[in-house]
């Protein structure tokens, strides 16, 4: 790795100790904050978020696709375009977003010790996160699964064949669950090697520690990618595990702040599915669809029952896009196929209630 | 100490006379009593406040509670462990075990092996020979002030560096390293076995008695009889040859590649071997240094009483430097006992399992965050104090004995 990915690992391997984010987290639950605001806009979110002027959001920041400084080191991915459209809708301004980077075993705590106000980290919704850690869901905005990459040269061609061979994989995650259940399942053994670092355990991979590298199968395709001309020694296995939908998350206790960040979501799908895009969403201006006056503001309240402005979602789809200007942003450029994550009127699952 | 060094105060026949508490402020003793009373009461209302509150917020912010969690099966892998472990069936608690286990592991071959490395470096840097000790000092001051965390990236990537299992070194038939670790074959236990190890049992202690009987020799005729060809007798021969009449059985188990990785004999894997040298080589420094500074302490005239006896110097520096500097040694150990103890958490990085890294796997999957810092406080609570307790025991076993 770089000199840069170097001091990081170092650093967050530090800081990820035991007493790092968790104490933060704890002395947080322990101590102050919890219910919401009296007064104010009903969200103490909201209300913090704009008294800021910046939403504090949880990515992982080392992830191409996802979130991963470019050059210039501005933050890129669909996770941190997520980011940017709830701050383009609660403050007019997509780059009014602080991006908190955080590990696989450290970001739940930042979220339920109210240290970010958003995580949108590549983070599966599931039904133990939901009841257990305290958190609500937005939707789905990828459809994921458990995949396996190996090197071309040990010769395996199905996760069968895997029996007996050591994995790597991320600790805290839904991929080493779904790991387990799947060999147990089918009566075959492994021997897991956890690396809470993503750069480690990825060396530890490419130096042949292990036999494959387990991760949600669009970062395995990321990190193929980013191996250039040595792509093509790495082969993807067909076989996808489990389901993975990854979804952004907030702590339960603040409806309102679910519904707006939910609706984003929501906002940023129908606009793709009523055809308004990044770059023709002006042109709509005087449009006489209902559907589309309701979704950029010029019909009705919707903003409003937010507690946002009404133009949110023109915001929202004029400074970030809607969600295929995002796909073909960050995920398209891996070499991913959006297959069902197209919009449900061109058969994938991308389904966003009625906006009325 | 004599009795005419002691503080006069002290002496029960001399102290002020005993007088009964009176109820005025300026009575200390009364002084004293309302003072904890007070304390006591604000930590009591602080902890009753913070447990209160947390409760409120955990429930207000719908996050588990409890320890049920422990009785649930865990899906979280587990790549090394001392006791049988099937993810998906096993349970939590089973899993924390194992992460103590592994803890302990690395602990207590750690200490023993830094306090080896450490006494024999400490011992070389005071060496006479020019080489010996600049090669120690170099090692010493490099290695310490490396942040450790680096040091066991390092010694990590060194092992991932070790070809891959199909290209196995075999430097001794039956012996692999791979970066896969190190491979050796292993003894298959045989019921036989049993008999075999009472007979060493007994070996060891007739050697034990031999040794006693030996040392009550040399204090009467200040003659020493030889002990080690009784003890080879007792703990090798003789376990020997209850061996051979039981049949000589022998059933190694030899590791051999199969499929992925090879399969028997015993493993030392990468990641505890990084750990283990990395925590070893940084804690030796400050062990050495410690050892040195307690050798440097006893005076230079025992040196030279030892040398006026005829004594030569490796002599000297075991029979009369040595448990001497001991006492300046000893209290300072604790700590870097302790601090390996905390340093080999930093084995999250380099994907060792401890008790650190399964806790906080643990709480990340089932969301009891603070029931998991709680076992992990838990368990550093209880090796530090064990340690502690052990380390002024042996503190006042060594300590100066006056006649
Ligand atoms: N979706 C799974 C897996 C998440 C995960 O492991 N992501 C990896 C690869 S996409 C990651 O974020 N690595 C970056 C890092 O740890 O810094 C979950 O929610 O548990």
């Amino acid at each position: 790795m770089t000199e840069r990915g170097f001091t990081r690992s170092a650093h967050r391997a530090v800081g990820a100790k035991i007493f790092g984010g968790l104490l933060a987290g704890l002395l947080a639950v322990v101590g102050f904050g919890g219910s919401a605001h009296a007064q104010g806009s009903g969200s103490a979110t909201l209300d913090a978020v704009k008294a800021r002027g910046q939403l504090v959001c949880g990515v992982s920041g080392d992830v191409a696709g996802f979130s991963l400084p470019d050059s210039k080191g501005v933050m890129q991915g669909i996770d941190a375009e997520v980011c940017r459209a709830v701050a383009a809708a609660v403050l007019g301004d997509p780059s009014k977003v602080k991006f908190v980077p955080l590990t696989t075993q450290n970001r739940f705590t930042a979220l339920q010790s109210g240290e970010i106000d958003l995580l949108s980290r590549e983070t599966t919704w599931t039904l133990g996160r939901q009841a257990s850690l305290g958190f609500l869901f937005a939707p789905t905005y990828f459809y994921d699964g458990t995949g396996f990459l190996v090197k071309k040269s040990l010769g395996v061609s199905d996760v069968k064949q895997l029996d007996g061979a050591t994995i790597c994989v991320q600790p805290g995650t839904s991929t080493e669950l779904a790991i387990a259940d799947y060999f147990r399942a089918n009566n075959l053994k492994f021997t897991p090697i956890e690396i809470e670092n993503l750069q480690q355990i990825q060396q530890a991979f490419l130096s042949g520690r292990c036999d494959a590298y387990s991760t949600d199968s669009s970062a395995l395709a990321g990190f193929r990618y980013t191996q250039g001309d040595k792509a093509s020694d790495f082969v993807l296995l067909p076989t996808i595990i489990s389901k993975e939908p990854l979804a952004p998350a907030v702590r339960k206790g603040d409806d309102k702040w679910f519904d707006i960040v939910q609706w984003v979501l929501f906002a940023m799908m129908t606009a793709e599915e009523l055809g308004v895009s990044q770059s023709n969403v002006d042109t709509f201006a005087t449009s006489t669809v209902p559907d589309v006056r309701r979704l950029l503001g010029a019909d009705g309240d919707l903003g409003k029952a937010l507690g946002l402005d009404n133009k949110w979602a023109y915001n929202v789809v004029k400074q970030v896009g809607n969600m295929g200007d995002v796909w073909n942003r960050a995920i398209a450029p891996l070499g991913v196929p959006r297959g069902i994550n197209a919009p449900w009127t061109k058969g994938g699952l991308e389904y966003a209630p009625p906006m009325r | 100490m004599s009795g005419a060094t002691l503080d006069p105060r002290l002496n029960p026949s001399r102290a002020a006379p005993k007088k009964g508490m009176t109820l005025s402020w300026s009575d200390p003793r009364l002084r004293a009593i309302v003072w904890q009373v007070v304390i006591i009461g604000a930590v009591a209302a602080i902890v009753w406040y913070l447990v209160s509150n947390t409760n409120r917020n955990l429930e207000s912010r719908h996050i588990a509670t409890g320890f049920g969690f422990l009785f649930q099966s865990a899906s979280i892998p587990i790549g090394e462990s001392l006791l049988d472990y099937t993810p998906s069936v096993s349970t939590y608690g089973r899993a924390l075990v194992i992460g103590l286990l592994n803890t302990l592991k690395v602990a207590v071959v750690g200490v023993v092996l830094a306090t080896i490395l450490g006494t024999v470096v400490g011992i070389g840097r005071l060496s006479p020979n020019w080489l010996l000790s600049r090669v120690t000092a170099v090692y010493v001051e490099t290695l310490r002030d490396i942040p450790v965390l680096l040091q066991l990236i390092f010694w990590y990537g060194l092992m991932q560096a070790l070809p891959g299992p199909r290209q196995a070194l075999n430097p001794v038939p039956g012996v692999f390293l791979s970066n896969r670790g190190l491979k050796v074959p292993m003894l298959t236990w045989q019921p036989g076995y049993w008999w075999v190890l009472l007979a060493f049992v007994v070996g060891l202690v007739g050697t034990l008695a031999y040794r006693r009987s030996a040392r009550r020799k040399q204090e009467e005729t200040g003659q020493r009889p030889r002990v080690w060809p009784a003890a080879v007798l007792l703990l090798i021969a003789f376990p020997g040859i209850v061996w051979a009449a039981l049949g000589a059985r022998l059933a190694v188990d030899v590791p051999a590649l199969r499929g992925f990785n090879f399969q028997g004999g015993v493993t030392m894997t990468p990641e505890y071997t990084a750990l283990l040298v990395g925590l070893v080589a940084y804690t030796a420094t400050y062990i050495a240094e410690i050892v040195r500074s307690g050798i440097l302490a006893v005076p230079q005239g025992q040196w030279e009483a030892g040398g006026a006896l005829g004594l030569h110097r490796g002599k000297v520096m075991s029979q009369i430097i040595l448990p001497q500097a001991l006492r300046v040694i000893v209290p300072p150990m604790t700590s870097q006992y302790l601090n390996l103890i905390k340093n080999s958490s930093l084995a999250v990085a380099i994907g060792y399992q401890d008790i650190v890294s399964i806790a906080n796997t643990t709480l990340n999957q089932t969301g009891q965050a603070i029931e998991g810092i709680f076992i992990i406080m838990l368990v550093y609570l209880t090796f530090s104090l064990s340690i502690s307790l052990f380390m002024n025991w042996y503190n006042a076993h060594i300590a100066l004995v006056e006649r």
